[in-house]
């Protein structure tokens, strides 16, 4: 507990219009650490994601990462940082999506190089270089010519992993990136996932993969109606099941269709 | 310069006339047309469905001045003899009607083919079927286009100035021909077109909205 | 009425239909390349700005897409040299018309192609550090150009078939010789029916060309 946290989230406040999504959120995650945020839908999970990178913009609290506040110049509701700004703290963060978001109009090894290229700026054989490496780790150099098209389900989300990491992000969030797959589809992309936390990098991650959540996460946080309702490592979870009724009823619809 | 607008006025309005009756002829005809050949396009035999594909194409592959030329001067040497005024309103109205045929086809096809089977299961007729099922759905479809299509048919009808009939083209270049005022004609008799076809296109995304509130 | 057909006549003034038709098409290709550049330009231009430069592009597109082209073209070329002072030949002219004409399609057609963008895409390059101009350059331009393709293609087709109206202010395009052999021979039904085919041919050659191209490009193979 020497090292400052690398993720500081402290008191986060959200609103869409007049719902408040998240209401005074703290979260913390050193590095190295993989979180998994698990809840029910609207439970502002995936707005909390949003937030650290400023794909959403917090109304109130604060997000640091490696001790600077993300998306505003001093404090929350005050003056935005620039979009050349935010784009170099972006690439910062990688992000993978619920929905891939490759860009159709790449191949999957074009796709990984635009950061690289065009955010790191680096000369297009190292970009290569670097998309290649990458596309090897997710099991699809043989595909680095195809278009996102002629990919399945499964493949194209791990090009989007490969494109997120290829940036050298601090830290990884992952957003809910196996919900529109196929079942058989599911655990290729999981396993990478798992690869990627074996080599020390650090993940938030919401899922409503259970089972996963369990055995790849040191920390399990849940989350309700826009706040944080228990947390721990998962075992110190399951420990908290018989105390917590809405962990208990959301856990209890997952034991059915979990192993 | 408003001296000579005053003076043009009359001469403007006249043409006007001209170019709401060609306009509202062309399109009275080929909507009756083209939802006849519409239909026939859909439901037809296979040789009619290939005739009207190939008289829709054609007529949409050739631009409306060659028509109106080629039914102008082509039908007389062929023993059809028309006046300016009808050999223009044939020709702009052929190309008109290609058009609702295409708007007829888009507003039926939208609809599932399970109405039409559910139509005959009850044991209508297939002049029943399409008026009471298709055609009410289908006037969704249909209605926002065709209305925004009308300024085609405004828009178009200025060619028939070319045949020397006098409608709000002509006229206008009548009076530039009598005062020189070319610039201040020219915008006044743009505003004009502007402000029929620019009410019927607002008419037109009106109704398309008020459509789209409607649950399917 | 024995009307005889004979096309010698056509055939011998042949020339005037050929080169003709490459005028229209080059007209064509000119009005849509400038049409293009304004179109995207104001494209661009109406999705980041404010209130008025939207209501002032608007006000442009609803205007010229209102009037008659015809009556366009005469008030380019009769109307504008009256109270302005330039001086243009009625082929500048005529193509000046034809880009602003175009120009006006355009801008719909690349400003529903930007917001067809999906959203997530522009996510993606925010989220892996793109600036606002590399995410223009490099996510959504290239997406929406694929979106517009087809939509493209078929404004060249129109504005192919418009040139037609160049006629009126004697360009020598396809239609122009049509009427010049016309006014000479008086082989009307032969000179009309040999300008439709070439008018039609010319036009779905085209535009079977460019649906391969289309298709070449296609996101979703």
């Amino acid at each position: 507990m020497s090292a400052p946290p690398l993720l500081q989230i402290a008191r986060l406040t959200k609103s869409f219009g007049m719902i408040q999504v998240l209401k005074s959120v703290d979260l913390d995650v050193a590095a190295g650490e993989v979180v998994t945020v698990i809840g029910p839908s609207g439970s502002g999970k995936t707005t909390l994601l949003r937030c650290v990178n400023f794909l959403e913009a917090y109304d109130g609290g604060s997000i640091k990462i490696d001790g600077r506040e993300v998306g505003y110049v001093d404090s929350a509701g005050g003056k935005k940082r620039s979009e050349v700004d935010l784009a170099s703290m972006r690439a910062e963060t990688g992000m993978v999506f619920q929905s891939f978001n490759l860009f159709p109009h790449l191949t999957a090894e074009e796709n990984v190089m635009l950061g690289p290229r065009r955010v790191l700026k680096k000369p297009l054989n190292e970009a290569r270089e670097i998309a290649r490496h990458w596309l090897d780790r997710v099991g699809l150099a043989h595909k680095a010519k195809s278009l996102p098209s002629e990919l399945s389900g499964g493949q194209q989300q791990r090009v989007g992993i490969a494109r997120a990491v290829a940036l050298g992000p601090k830290i990884l969030l992952l957003d809910e990136i196996t919900s529109a797959l196929d079942p058989e589809l599911v655990n290729e992309v999981l396993d990478v996932v798992r690869q990627l936390a074996a080599d020390g990098m650090t993940m938030m991650i919401v899922t409503h993969e259970i089972g996963f959540a369990r055995d790849a996460s040191d920390r399990i946080v849940f989350m309700t109606d826009g706040t944080i309702s228990a947390q721990g490592s998962p075992d110190a979870l399951m420990a908290q099941v018989s105390d917590n009724e809405r962990l208990r009823n959301f856990l209890s619809r997952f034991s059915a269709t979990t192993h | 310069m408003l001296e000579a607008i005053i003076y043009s006025l009359p001469y403007l309005m006249g043409g006007l006339g001209m170019t709401l009756l060609v306009s509202l002829i062309v399109v009275a005809l080929s909507l009756v047309a083209g939802v006849v050949l519409g239909v026939g396009l859909i439901y037809g035999p296979l040789p009619l469905r290939l005739l009207i594909r190939l008289l829709t194409d054609c007529v949409r592959g050739i631009p409306i001045l060659v028509l109106i030329f080629a039914v102008y001067y082509g039908l007389p040497p062929l023993g059809l003899n028309l006046s300016s005024f009808w050999a223009a309103v044939l020709a702009l109205t052929l190309f008109k009607t290609a058009q609702v045929i295409e708007y007829v086809r888009g507003a039926v096809s939208s609809i599932p083919g399970g109405q039409m089977e559910a139509a005959k299961s009850i044991g209508l007729i297939f002049s029943q079927r399409l008026r009471y099922v298709i055609f009410p759905q289908a006037i969704r479809r249909f209605l926002p286009p065709w209305i925004n299509g009308v300024t085609d048919a405004v828009k178009g009808s200025a060619l028939v100035s070319l045949l020397g009939v006098v409608d709000l083209m002509t006229a206008i270049n009548q009076v530039i021909g009598r005062t020189y005022e070319a610039m201040p004609l020219y915008v006044a008799g743009a505003l004009i077109y502007f402000a029929i076809n620019y009410s019927l296109s607002s008419m037109s995304r009106l109704l398309e909205r008020r459509f789209a509130y409607i649950k399917e | 009425m024995g009307y005889q057909l004979s096309f010698t006549q056509i055939w011998h003034n042949f020339d005037k239909l050929w080169y003709g038709l490459i005028l229209s098409i080059e007209l064509a290709l000119v009005a849509i390349a400038i049409g293009a550049l304004i179109g995207l330009t104001l494209a661009i231009l109406y999705v980041s700005s404010g209130r008025i430069v939207r209501a002032m592009i608007s006000g442009y597109v609803e205007f010229i897409r209102n009037v008659p082209l015809l009556l366009l073209v005469y008030l380019v070329f009769y109307g504008l040299p009256t109270v302005v002072d330039i001086r243009y030949g009625a082929q500048v002219s005529f193509v000046a018309t034809l880009s602003i004409y175009s120009g006006a399609y355009l801008v719909e057609v690349f400003r529903s192609g930007l917001d067809a963008v999906p959203r997530g895409l522009l996510d993606a390059g925010k989220a892996m550090g793109l600036t606002p101009w590399q995410r223009l350059l490099y996510v959504r331009l290239p997406t929406m150009a694929r979106i517009t393709l087809p939509s493209l293609s078929n404004t060249f087709i129109s504005l192919f078939k418009d040139t037609s109206i160049a006629s009126v202010i004697a360009v020598p395009e396809l239609t122009f010789g049509a009427q010049w052999i016309n006014n000479r021979t008086f082989r009307i039904v032969e000179v009309y029916a040999v300008t439709t085919v070439m008018y039609l041919a010319a036009g779905y050659l085209i535009l079977f060309g460019l649906r391969l191209l289309e298709r070449r490009f296609r996101v979703d193979r």
